[in-house]
């Protein structure tokens, strides 16, 4: 195994060090959240204990200090995707904020009726919904782009729905719900053979991979701080410039206007025409410490680090009879997702809960992949840099003694 | 290695989850009615078949938990036979049962069903244990309407 610091790691995240039930947590639902350093807790409490005051247009000291850690850290998101310019990251809530503002915006500007949307089968429903809504609002239609058992995208279905109604792309960069890492670069070449912009969903991509949005050449690409060891609450939309700078605001209010009459208002430049009202500050700092925290261990270590996670699992995973893995893509990222033949993944959940071992059971808000898989839910366990192969142990024999137990 | 799971899992609903009793479709069923749990993908279907008042026959399809199908199961065994008031009464202790906080419980009135007491104690599994009794009070009250726990 690659030398990696796990151990160093896993003291940097306090939360870890506890028992539950009794016994040592073992937390396995890092695709639905990840823990957090202290070094984003800290960031956290010296924003609030000495410098927080409200940003942008202040003249007092604190306002000045906020101001400077709150657009600090919007230099690191840039840094930390390659984005061109600060100008093109805007700070939203999450992932599911960021893909609802480009439907209401970028959507509403530019599509209309019998345009198509085009996603893939495997997207998470805050990648289907924000769509559909668009296409009620004005008449275009979502295409979707089928999968194949192994849960990848059949790259030749996708590249048939393309056409010449084709308005927009929007796909996972990884699935939540799969693990499956999708050819992004292809996708992106053939949509833009054909002038249609394409949207990442990076939510799950961006804690796992190093992520270059200028060689990828996506359009948008969506992430969220908190499964990238940040603040919940905060996260970010990335977009070309001459994309943003075209579409109009998506919500009114302070911060995002330079003039403002009872007749008209001008808007403020990039990207605080998208940036209504005062932001979460404080968490936007907290996420600059996350992507601190992770530059110093390395995204490259950390994705390299995960496989091996991911590999040794899928191995033992394998060897344990009546366990079904959902998702064995070419191309996948730190999920297992599984289902056992005797035991629904609820009970699974319960039983695991009971040995300190937390994983997800349900849908994963991705019904249309349950429906696909023909299961009504699969339990998850997602990893992240700070699991071990000790813990991935203790899951493979607690999912063996459940089995036994439920007979 | 579950040990402190016992009062969750006891062993009748292992039996049941292995088991479940009246586990078919009905073709002459007078009331049908669909459960579905959005939580955690459970689905059931609840056939009834009266004689007047009475409850003559019960039984139910679908998929769910051990805690989901080992309580619609004991259900439909203790309900065949009872009369809507009877039924209706039941579901109302149980409902208590399962969500109430009341410490001095009577279980005893609950005959088999006391084995899903131990649910009290699992937020996130009440649900499992009440969609079958939801979807029997629809039944009651003969609504056609799916019902759902969400």
């Amino acid at each position: 195994m690659t030398h990696f610091p796990v151990e160093k790691i896993r003291a940097d995240f306090p939360i870890l060090a506890q028992k539950i039930r009794g016994k040592d947590l073992v937390y396995l639902d890092n695709a639905a959240s990840c823990q957090k350093p202290n070094a984003v807790i800290d960031a956290i409490g010296d924003l609030y204990r000495n410098d927080y005051a409200n940003i942008h247009r202040g003249v007092h000291t604190l306002s000045v200090r906020s101001t400077d850690k709150f657009e600090g850290a919007r230099g690191k998101v840039r840094d930390f995707i390659n984005a061109a310019s600060e100008k093109e990251i805007v700070f939203v809530r999450g992932a599911t904020e960021a893909i609802n503002l480009v439907a209401q915006s970028y959507g509403r500007a530019n599509i209309r009726a019998g345009d198509e949307i085009l996603i893939t089968g495997m997207e998470h429903h805050s990648n289907i919904v924000p769509w559909q809504l668009l296409c009620e609002q004005t008449g275009a239609v979502l295409k979707v782009a089928p999968i194949n058992r192994k849960g990848e995208l059949i790259y030749e279905a996708f590249d048939a729905l393309l056409s010449e109604k084709t308005r927009l792309v929007a796909v996972a960069h990884m699935s939540n719900a799969l693990g499956t890492i999708n050819p992004v670069e292809k996708i992106i070449a053939a949509a833009h053979a054909r002038s249609v912009p394409v949207l990442l969903d990076g939510a799950q991509a961006a804690p796992h991979m190093k992520v270059d949005v200028k060689a990828l050449d996506c359009d948008f690409y969506a992430f969220s701080g908190h499964k990238l060891y940040g603040p919940s609450g905060i996260g970010v939309l990335y977009g070309k410039q001459a994309l943003l700078e075209a579409m109009p605001p998506y919500q009114g209010g302070g911060d995002m206007i330079r003039k403002v009459t009872f007749e008209k208002s001008d808007y403020n430049k990039l990207p605080y025409k998208f940036e209504a009202g005062t932001p979460s500050i404080a968490d936007v700092v907290g996420l600059g410490a996350a992507i601190d925290y992770l530059n110093a261990v390395g995204m490259e270590n950390v994705a390299a680090y995960e496989a091996e996670l991911l590999d040794y699992a899928t191995e033992r995973a394998r060897n344990i009879d009546g366990l079904t893995i959902i998702g064995e893509a070419a191309q996948k990222g730190a999920i297992l997702s599984f289902v056992l033949e005797n035991v629904h993944p609820h009970d699974i959940g319960t039983m695991l809960d009971s040995l300190g071992i937390a994983i997800r059971a349900g849908h994963h808000c991705a019904m249309p992949v349950m429906d696909f898989f023909e299961v009504p839910a699969t339990a998850r366990a997602s990893f992240a840099m700070y699991n071990t192969r000790a813990e991935i142990d203790v899951l493979m024999q607690g999912i063996e003694s459940l089995i036994k137990v439920f007979g | 290695m579950f040990d402190e799971l016992r009062d969750l899992y006891q062993e009748v609903i292992f039996d049941h989850n292995r088991n479940p009793r009246n586990f078919r479709v009905m073709e002459d069923a007078d009331r049908q009615v669909e459960g579905f749990n959005p939580l955690c993908g459970d689905r059931l279907t609840l056939y009834l078949k009266m004689d007047g008042e009475v409850i003559k026959d019960v039984s139910f399809q679908g998929s769910g938990c051990a805690i989901s199908t080992a309580s619609v199961s004991l259900m439909t065994e203790i309900i065949k036979g009872m009369t809507e008031q009877q039924a209706a009464e039941l579901f109302k202790k149980f409902h208590e049962m399962t969500t109430g906080k009341d410490e001095n419980l009577q279980l005893e009135a609950l005959g088999k069903l006391a084995v899903l007491a131990g649910v009290r104690e699992y937020p996130a599994r009440v649900k499992c244990a009440t969609l079958a009794w939801h979807t029997l009070d629809a039944a009651l009250k003969n609504q056609h309407t799916p019902v759902s726990t969400e």
